[in-house]
């Protein structure tokens, strides 16, 4: 690092440079280094007394190497110094022993999901298909139908709920929709189903499998996070503006629908894409309530509806025979579904960096 | 104080049409959210009510409602745990890592990365646990039933496709490891500059400037997040429905073949093929999963509400 | 076009909280009237309620009259929102609508009140407010850039354009100086002047320089004492109340001997 770091005590203005500021005693990041190497020597010799392995190495490495680069900084930097040292290796190491599981399941489903990854996977059904070959396609549209609906019940609602929670709530009744609106976040996605489930079972008998089900479902879990995104936003709208707006003689809802909506709309753009790509996963919910085909159902108001998740749910767990075909396509299903997770956010990005409001201050 | 008795009502100003209507519609959207939250509430109770009030005899399990859901819960909670203790450490050493000890220029992209994490389809997760996660564990559940065993959770017979109640838990914690540490990493990155700066200037080693600073700042917001990540262990379906082989009842042994199964993982596999009885029944133990997931909820926005009372941030 | 403002008897509450008690005034048509006082004495509030933009605030209210040419602005069928066409407003910070541009900007009062006006005749209202507003030589040029890349004092000229682009009777405004430098201040002052030509001007000012330099009239607000309503203390052409005011409050006020 730098030449006064040495291992050997330099004593008190050794260098004949006695400065204001006390140098203090440091390990060198060879010595540090060393430390280490020799830990993972140390390591591979007793992970080779039970069958070499290079996991245990790093793991029996990494303890051996801090444990030393410890009680070694504790003897030459002292005792503030060394913990400081351990905390570091902690704490990095606990980060590297968490990505462990992130890092292979993008790999996994990488490594499954490619090879059917092909035109046919996007252009045909599962229609009359045993073993080999068949896609997504009825799936794909399922999912574009389905999650649109659940949008188009969400969207409006969340919105107005914002707007009333942000521009017009008082009292009582302001205070027992933020708590609820908390709670609905809270619901598992499985109690959304079956809420479904039972309201259509109700009108419908309990044989009941629709598409709009599963949009009313998922529409019970996409509302709150639409209305908590957009009322964070709303509320970054400064009050100048409103103010400005009704002392021009402009009526409130004038003023919401062309000053505060279009200031926040990158906010609010954003955290509605979010929400979407939060609900366009969902698997649980339309298990109970949309049912599962084989051919494309486009009309959400009669008969069963296949979507991506389900499909991939379905096609890994009942693969038919043999099962190879079906498993490849649940992973190339699981991929997809990842590929539109991540471009639903980087969307969100785009809309969030576009719509950012132009302040020249 | 200048202080008037009740004020008389101040003339009501006339409104016009468009502010009617705006007004009108945007309560009507927060009082229709009120209405379906007490629709969730009131059609599952309606829907359970059949098997509340059934014969015993008629029940899936021709025993009694309670004994049917027992073990669900149990083992709800026991994954739900497990996923929790393993995930909420791993969860503070990745927000610590990214906001104070990773390069600064390579902590924006972790910190996106991170979020985008929280955002992948639980059912790729349970995907996962199955492929890779299940078969990794298998010798070291060899492994533990033979050297652990003497404690009760590796007591054995170890699993051989590793599809127990451990690994759905881990699977859980993978799962839920990118909330907490979004949630995490948000509260420990508004940790007032000044205190830090203030500690730093006193002397402070790193480390002791994020005890001093930023875990007593931040201790709330990772314990709503926990409890935010809690709740989503316990309602999470697919994830278990994968991981775990489901045929047991209540045990603490985690890493058998025999394994109570959740809740919601319950309802997921049975359902599409119930009818009559058994679906109210089903709804019955969802109903159950809803109250506890509502106790966490109402638990965590409590601890993150008093933190915002006590912090002074608005 | 100016109107007169007749007030009488106002007191204004926020909830169950007087704040300003029994004011009574009367201002010229076409002339600058200034409020001074300290702090927290209701001045704003004051101002606020003459074009009844203090409502915006929930809980508040008023009692007494505000009357303008004859016409009462808290009568039972009077709609907010035409008052406020008829009473322009500038606060005290700069605050152009940052999704529009200049020309946006200036024609917002009257796109948002739904008039529809042909092309040509909105270009002919942005550039007559901006001229209004001593600015037009300085953006003609970039009428399509967004308002909130001008700088601070531009950015208040332009809302005094946007302002007074609605037309309205009276113009109210709160502290329009504070934030700004002294040449864009001096730039406001001169403006000031030359509007009062055509509209009755109402000003609070925390500075007492700016009231003696462009009022005709100037009313003293003050608390009577801590948690006190705040009063009108004395109102007074601007050059009595600067050499020779009826209040011993007022003159301990002015040369510096409050508090």
């Amino acid at each position: 690092m730098s030449t006064e770091t040495t291992l050997a005590p330099s004593g008190t203005g050794g260098n004949g440079s006695p400065g204001p500021v006390r140098t203090h005693r440091r390990l060198p990041r060879y010595g540090v280094a060393a430390l280490y190497l020799g830990g993972v020597v140390v390591g591979a010799l007793l992970s080779a007394l039970t069958g070499f392995s290079i996991a245990l190495t790093v793991v029996y490495g990494v303890v051996l190497g801090t444990l030393a680069v410890y009680l070694v900084a504790r003897r030459v930097e002292g005792r503030r110094k060394a913990t400081d040292r351990l905390v570091t290796t902690v704490v990095t190491s606990a980060f590297g022993i968490a990505m462990v599981p992130l890092v292979s399941l993008v790999y996994t489903v990488l490594d499954n999901g490619l090879g059917r990854l092909d035109s046919a996977f996007f252009n045909s059904s599962m229609l009359g298909i045993v073993g080999e070959g068949g896609g997504a396609y009825h799936a794909i549209l399922g999912t574009v139908i389905i999650t649109a609906l659940t949008a188009a019940i969400s969207v409006p609602i969340g919105l107005l709920t914002a707007i009333y929670l942000v521009e017009y709530g008082t009292g009582r009744l302001k205070k027992a929709i933020t708590f609820l609106v908390d709670v609905m976040t809270g619901i598992p996605s499985i109690v959304a189903g079956l809420f479904a489930f039972a309201l259509f079972a109700l009108f419908f008998g309990p044989g009941i499998r629709l598409g709009i089900m599963g949009a009313v479902a998922l529409a019970v879990l996409m509302t709150p996070v639409v209305v908590r995104s957009s009322e964070e936003v709303l509320k970054l709208v400064p009050n100048e503006l409103r103010e400005a707006s009704y002392a021009l003689g402009v009526p409130k809802w004038r003023t919401i629908l062309k000053i505060v909506i279009p200031t926040a709309i990158g906010g609010l753009g954003t955290g509605i894409t979010l929400a979407v790509a939060r609900v366009i996963g969902e698997t649980a919910p339309l298990l109970v309530t949309t049912g599962f085909v084989n051919g494309t159902n486009l009309d959400p108001f009669s008969g069963r509806m296949t979507t991506l998740p389900t499909f991939s749910f379905y096609q890994l767990t009942q693969p038919g025979f043999p099962p190879e075909f079906g498993i490849d396509r649940a992973w190339t299903a699981a991929l997809v579904l990842i590929i539109l997770v991540m471009a639903l956010n980087v969307v969100a990005r785009l809309i969030s960096r576009i719509f950012a409001p132009k302040t020249g201050r | 104080m200048t202080t008037t008795s009740a004020p008389p009502g101040p003339p009501r100003p006339t409104r016009r049409l468009g502010d009617r209507v705006f007004a009108g519609s945007a309560t009507g959207a927060g009082i229709l959210i009120l209405l379906v939250l007490a629709g969730v509430a009131v059609f599952l109770v309606t829907e359970a009510w059949p098997a509340l009030t059934a014969n015993s005899a008629d029940l899936p399990n021709g025993k009694s409602l309670a004994s049917y859901v027992a073990p669900l819960v149990f083992g709800t909670l026991v994954a739900a745990v497990i996923a929790l203790l393993v995930a909420t450490p791993l969860a503070v050493a990745i927000a610590l890592y990214i906001t104070y000890y990773a390069p600064r220029r390579l902590a924006a992209t972790m910190g996106y990365v991170i979020d985008l994490l929280a955002a992948i389809p639980s059912v790729v997760y349970g995907f996962w646990g199955i492929a890779a996660l299940a078969p990794a564990m298998v010798p070291f559940y060899g492994w533990a039933a033979e050297h652990l065993g003497f404690i009760p959770l590796f007591a054995g017979p170890a699993s051989t496709t590793g599809k127990t109640m451990l690994t759905a838990g881990l699977v859980l914690a993978v799962m839920i490891l990118p909330i907490i540490s979004a949630i995490s990493r948000e509260v420990f990155g508004q940790a007032p500059a000044l205190h830090r700066e203030a500690a730093l200037a006193l002397g402070a080693t790193r480390w002791e400037m994020i005890r001093m600073a930023v875990l007593p700042y931040g201790k709330s917001g990772v314990i709503g997040g926990a409890m935010l990540g809690l709740g989503r262990a316990l309602g999470e379906t697919l994830a278990v429905a994968i991981v775990l082989s489901a045929s047991g009842g209540i045990t603490f042994n985690l890493i058998s073949s025999s394994n109570p199964s959740t809740i919601a993982a319950n309802i997921a596999l049975n359902f599409p093929e119930s009818s009559g009885l058994a679906v109210n029944t089903l709804i019955a133990s969802g109903l159950a999963l809803f109250l506890i997931t509502l106790v966490v909820n109402v638990f965590a926005r409590w601890v993150v509400t008093r933190r915002a009372e006590f912090s002074g941030a608005n | 076009m100016a109107k007169r403002i007749d007030v009488s008897d106002l007191d204004i509450y926020y909830s169950n909280f007087l704040a300003v008690q029994g004011v009574n005034i009367s201002i010229e048509p076409r002339s600058i009237t200034a409020l001074i006082g300290p702090s927290g004495c209701g001045k704003s509030s004051f101002l606020r309620s003459l074009n009844r933009m203090h409502e915006v605030i929930p809980g508040a209210r008023v009692e007494g009259k505000v009357v303008i040419d004859g016409q009462d602005l808290y009568g039972p069928d009077v709609d907010p929102v035409d008052v406020r066409r008829q009473i322009g407003m500038v606060f005290q910070r700069p605050n152009p609508f940052p999704t529009m541009s200049i020309y946006d900007n200036v024609v917002a009062g009257v796109r948002l009140n739904g008039g529809r006006l042909k092309k040509a005749q909105l270009d002919e209202l942005v550039e007559r407010s901006l001229r209004g507003a001593n600015l037009w030589n300085e953006v003609k040029d970039r009428l399509a850039r967004p308002g909130s890349g001008l700088s601070g004092g531009q950015q208040q000229r332009l809302c005094i354009a946007r302002a007074i682009a609605v037309e309205p009777e009276v113009l109210l405004m709160d502290e329009p100086c504070s934030a700004l430098d002294p040449i864009s201040t001096l730039a406001i002052e001169d403006l000031m002047t030359e509007l009062k030509e055509r509209f009755t001007i109402v000003i609070v000012t925390h500075n007492m320089q700016q009231a003696a330099r462009v009022s005709e009239s100037t009313g003293f607000f003050n608390l009577s004492g801590v948690g006190q309503p705040g009063r009108l203390v004395e109102f007074n052409p601007t050059q009595k109340i600067f050499s020779n005011p009826d209040e011993k409050a007022t003159e301990d006020y002015i040369s510096g001997r409050f508090g």
